[in-house]
């Protein structure tokens, strides 16, 4: 499987903290990919805020790391 | 205006503008660590707060945490304070506060960068940085500071026009630590919208600060780990109108020596040194 991956299929990329295997090329397919279509969240790359409205533009690469946030309770 | 009515207007305090947006209860609340979502929500109508602090997290797939929490929040009808709660980097704080504005909707942000895990104390030099670049990008930043005066300073001329110095350090529930600087802050800046902000475990607490001249005081734990949450919301919101409106009334000056307030003209049994 690994061997698969490498072949160019996939990206390896953190979401979330998470180590993960996408087929997304862009940050707009993994929000989809990754089930939060319906969700209301917020987007980072790399440390940098990528806006809803690019996020179809946002290409992903090997390596990157999302951030994937939502309303939450706060002090 | 019957007499109940002539008590309310009597005791309403002025109102509270920050950038812009007044409102009439000067208790800020935090919105985490309440026993159920439904506590909160009674605890945020009981305090009378009109501006609650949040955060943003990371979503699980598939979740929908984000967005009942949002739905609860939009149902109480407040404004929203976000936080950059936990960021420990200028870069984390901005990006934090970018994703926060698109979330809520809202330019306001609850700057934190944080120095020191222990403390959870501001760093004071990462702070105005975040801030500075916040400000440029259209925000209203509402800095977690502490009393320093240079900071606050640094701080304003970044473009903050409100400051947000603790009492005492994040959950610790101490009071105001350092009244002395605390006092200097506020004679220091006395046009300047300041909310005691972090620290603050009892209403008295609160009220102290109101007394001193605070506009405002944010609290989370305080309320949220109570053992009855809404009515220790109530016991803050009380000592809150309380507390400003002895500010407004204006305090007596403290004495060194003691000093009769009865008359002492015509006391009797006083002898004058006179004889029968």
């Amino acid at each position: 499987m690994e061997q698969q991956f490498e072949a160019g299929s996939r990206l390896r990329i953190v979401v979330n903290g998470e180590p993960t295997l996408t087929e997304a090329r862009t940050l707009a397919q993994l929000i989809i990919e990754a089930g939060f279509a319906d969700a209301r969240v917020a987007t980072a790359v790399n440390g940098d805020f990528v806006p809803e409205r690019a996020r179809s533009e946002r290409q992903l690469a090997e390596g990157d790391r999302v951030e994937i946030v939502s309303p939450r309770q706060g002090g | 205006m019957n007499a109940i009515d002539k008590a309310h207007a009597d005791s309403a305090t002025a109102p509270l503008t920050l950038y812009g947006a007044t409102v009439s209860s000067r208790l800020l609340l935090g919105t985490a660590q309440y026993p159920s979502p439904q506590v909160l929500a009674d605890a945020v109508r009981a305090s009378r707060a009109e501006i609650v602090t949040v955060s943003v997290r990371r979503e699980s797939a598939g979740g929908k945490a984000g967005q009942r929490f949002w739905e609860l929040i939009r149902e109480l009808g407040v404004l929203v304070l976000p936080n950059t709660a936990g960021c420990r980097t200028p870069k984390e704080a901005i990006t934090t506060a970018q994703m926060a504005r698109e979330l809520f909707g809202t330019d306001w942000v609850k700057l934190e960068v944080i120095a020191n895990d222990d403390t959870l104390q501001p760093d004071l030099f990462g702070l105005v940085e975040a801030a500075r670049v916040l400000t440029e990008d259209g925000f209203k930043v509402f800095p977690y500071t502490t009393e320093d005066l240079g900071a606050a300073e640094r701080l304003m001329s970044a473009g903050c026009e409100v400051l947000m110095p603790w009492g005492a350090p994040i959950g610790t529930g101490r009071g105001l630590n350092n009244k002395y600087a605390l006092r200097t802050l506020r004679n220091y800046f006395p046009g300047v919208p300041l909310i005691i902000d972090a620290g603050i475990g009892a209403p008295s607490h609160a009220c102290e600060a109101m007394e001193m001249g605070y506009d405002a005081v944010l609290l989370n734990t305080a309320v949220a780990k109570a053992g009855d949450p809404i009515r220790m919301a109530k016991a803050f919101a009380a000592a809150i109108d309380s507390g400003r409106t002895a500010f407004e009334a204006g305090l007596m000056e403290m004495r060194d020596m003691a000093e009769p307030s009865t008359p002492v003209a015509g006391t009797p049994f006083f002898d004058f040194g006179g004889k029968a």
